[in-house]
């Protein structure tokens, strides 16, 4: 079943696309941590077993594509190239955080990176992105606004209003439904009528296809086609990644809902190891190799907690910045 | 100068900034094809094109997210939501979103987008079609709220706000429409945002008042002329930011407030003046500040009591003769 990877991509990506796994896994279990500690306050959504889709998918957009997220987004961001160290910061809520503080978990941002932010409204990022991709395409940009999404977005108004509104102005996004199923604790069956997600598009004419979230290069070459597709045809494409989230839906949700033996099939499925592997059996990388990424991942990580710990508090009068122009 | 209509004007001040700057762009429920359903977007669509002037599906809530990410990827978004009643449909993109971006994401972004929303009461439209909810959007951070009461300020004020980088709900009364005045003809003239303006210079009591409120002030402290009052009255022109200092100097030269808005009072922006003059100036009133306010009822349909409901000049008046004789 599983493609051979040096038939996608040279082997110095496909090193990349575990480095970039590993470093987000380090980097949630990280907040975990410091979450316990009490350095970490407020909502704090993990992404740890989702990690496939969001390196997958970036490695298939260009740099110039848009990518907006909901809150559970610090993979993203990291994976588009945002510090560590003050995404860190930012979760510490110190002066040095990619938002000076003002954001916190759920709303990071840098346009620098056309990363262009984290949304805490279920569904509030899906008219934004057409928004983005408007601008892009009224500018004359080659750009696609990379919209991404939880299966619990889905029934939101502005999840059907921006997919009418996408493929009738004929608007180069694209929807990634990360489908972990579970809204919380309210399993994908029990709050869509048409539980399987990528279907839901054909009321709108979108072309959708589902794909194994668990597998980066699965979503890898899904998103690539599916960019290929929106810059060639100028419209909207929905990729449905079925995945699994290791923890609860935020630190506060021990995840009663959700049976052990459903979590072991998941947790055999996890993507790093199943990719670690396939590195080795096609001898794309040395168990050392690996060894190194990883030290390296938890060297950064160490590096960012220590940044954010040492970083100074905002000062009170910024309070009053940054509202208006 | 020349004199057009309120519609007119604000239909020329969309002109001027779409020549002016080719980031501006409309989009709003029938402002194409049907050129509005007031008429403010006509002859757009034949001197822009389709790229510029777009009819959008009813969704509300996405017409505003759709700025907001337009205005996010550097266009200036020009957004006509049919009536401020709809808004309510937007509220999550225009409270949660639109007025929050700049600041949760630390200063890194802005959004120059306007919403222009036809409102307020007196056309018989029933409970959902007669709202005055100016109140709503001043309560929040994070946006500028505009109401122009004549046709130069509807021009002036529009304009700035197309050019303000700053997200602004610019609100229209439906039966100003029709209303006349002299308007500046020079594409250059713009109204400050945040700045009130003294309409009618007097020195026993002040009136404050805004859009539709203005008018009736007015016609109010006509009246009360004749019967040997004077009245000032300041039209307040932006409601967010409000300029107290414009207030507070002529209540301290006047001693007597009258505050009047169309929406309904409880929490009313009548309240907020209230206070702020009582902050600024307690000791230099003559009188307690008389409000006079929309009825707090949902709006009837009948055009029998939908007048009740609605503060017309006879009651602007008899509060000012309440005010003037000390029954409060």
């Amino acid at each position: 079943m599983q493609t051979r990877l040096r038939m996608v991509l040279p082997d110095q990506e496909l090193l990349k696309l575990y480095e970039q796994m590993f470093l987000s896994r380090e980097f949630e279990e990280s907040c975990a941590e410091q979450y316990a500690k009490g350095h970490i306050t407020g909502f704090l959504h993990l992404y740890s077993g989702q990690e496939a889709v969001a390196v997958g998918a970036t490695a298939g957009l260009h740099k110039d594509d848009y990518i907006l997220s909901a809150y559970r987004e610090h993979a993203q961001a990291i994976v588009r190239g945002a510090d560590p160290k003050r995404v860190m910061a930012e979760l510490f809520g110190k002066a040095t955080g990619i938002c000076k503080g003002k954001g916190g978990s759920m709303h990071l941002f840098d346009p620098s990176l056309n990363f262009m932010g984290g949304y805490a409204i279920v569904g509030g990022q899906f008219p934004i992105s057409v928004g983005l991709a408007f601008a892009a395409q009224y500018r004359g940009e080659e750009r696609i606004a990379a919209c991404f999404f939880g299966d619990g977005a889905v029934n939101q108004g502005t999840f059907h209003e921006s997919l009418n509104w996408a493929q009738l102005w004929h608007l180069p996004v694209l929807f990634v439904c990360e489908n972990n199923f579970y809204g919380i604790g309210t399993e994908v069956h029990r709050s869509s009528a048409l539980a399987s997600i990528h279907k839901r598009t054909c009321g709108y004419d979108i072309p959708s296809e589902k794909v194994d979230g668990m597998d980066v290069i699965a979503v890898y070459k899904a998103v690539k086609y599916a960019t290929e597709k929106v810059r060639e045809s100028g419209h909207p494409y929905f990729i449905e990644a079925t995945t699994y989230r290791f923890r609860g839906h935020s630190m506060a949700d021990p995840a009663k809902y959700r049976s052990a033996a459903e979590h072991e099939v998941w947790k055999a499925r996890d993507p790093l190891p199943n990719y670690a592997r396939q590195l080795l059996d096609e001898s794309i990388a040395t168990r050392e190799q690996l060894d190194a990424i990883e030290t390296r991942c938890r060297a950064t990580v160490e590096a960012a907690v220590k940044f954010a710990e040492e970083s100074p508090w905002p000062e009170d009068s910024t309070v009053w910045e940054d509202i208006y122009v | 100068m020349s004199e057009m209509t309120y519609r007119d004007a604000l239909n020329l001040a969309l002109k001027e900034e779409m020549r002016h700057d080719p980031s501006v762009f409309v989009l709003g429920e029938d402002v194409a094809l049907y050129e509005g359903s007031f008429k403010v977007t006509r002859g757009l669509l034949a001197e822009f094109g389709e790229e510029r002037v777009r009819d959008t599906p009813i969704s509300e809530n996405t017409i505003i997210g759709v700025s907001v990410g337009a205005a996010m990827g550097g266009l200036r978004p020009v957004a006509e939501l049919m009536t401020v009643n709809f808004a309510l449909l937007a509220m999550d993109q225009i409270v949660n979103h639109m007025a929050k971006i700049r600041s949760m994401f630390g200063g890194q972004t802005f959004l120059p987008m306007t919403i222009r929303m036809p409102g307020g009461g007196g056309s018989q439209l029933g409970a959902q079609h007669s709202q005055s909810l100016e109140t709503y959007f001043m309560h929040c951070p994070g946006m500028h709220v505009l109401y122009p009461a004549t046709p130069a300020d509807a021009k002036g004020l529009l304009k700035s706000a197309i050019r303000d980088n700053n997200p602004v709900v610019f609100l229209e009364h439906e039966l100003l429409y029709n209303s006349k005045g002299e308007v500046p003809e020079d594409p250059e003239f713009l109204v400050p945002i945040g700045k009130a303006r003294v309409a009618r210079s007097g020195d026993q009591v002040t009136v404050v008042g805004y859009g539709r409120m203005t008018i009736l002030a007015l016609q109010a402290a006509e009246e009360l002329a004749g019967e040997g009052v004077s009245c000032e009255v300041v039209d307040l022109r932006s409601l967010a930011p409000l300029d107290t200092e414009t207030i507070v100097a002529s209540v301290k030269k006047s001693g007597r407030v009258v505050v009047v808005e169309e929406c309904w009072r409880t929490c009313g922006l009548g309240a907020e003046i209230a206070s702020r003059i009582y902050d600024a100036c307690f000791d230099l009133l003559q009188a307690p500040v008389k409000r006079v306010s929309g009825l707090d009822v949902p709006m009837p349909y009948s055009r029998k009591i939908e007048k009740t409901c609605i503060p017309q000049a006879e009651t602007i008046r008899q509060a000012v003769k309440d005010v003037m004789s000390g029954r409060y």
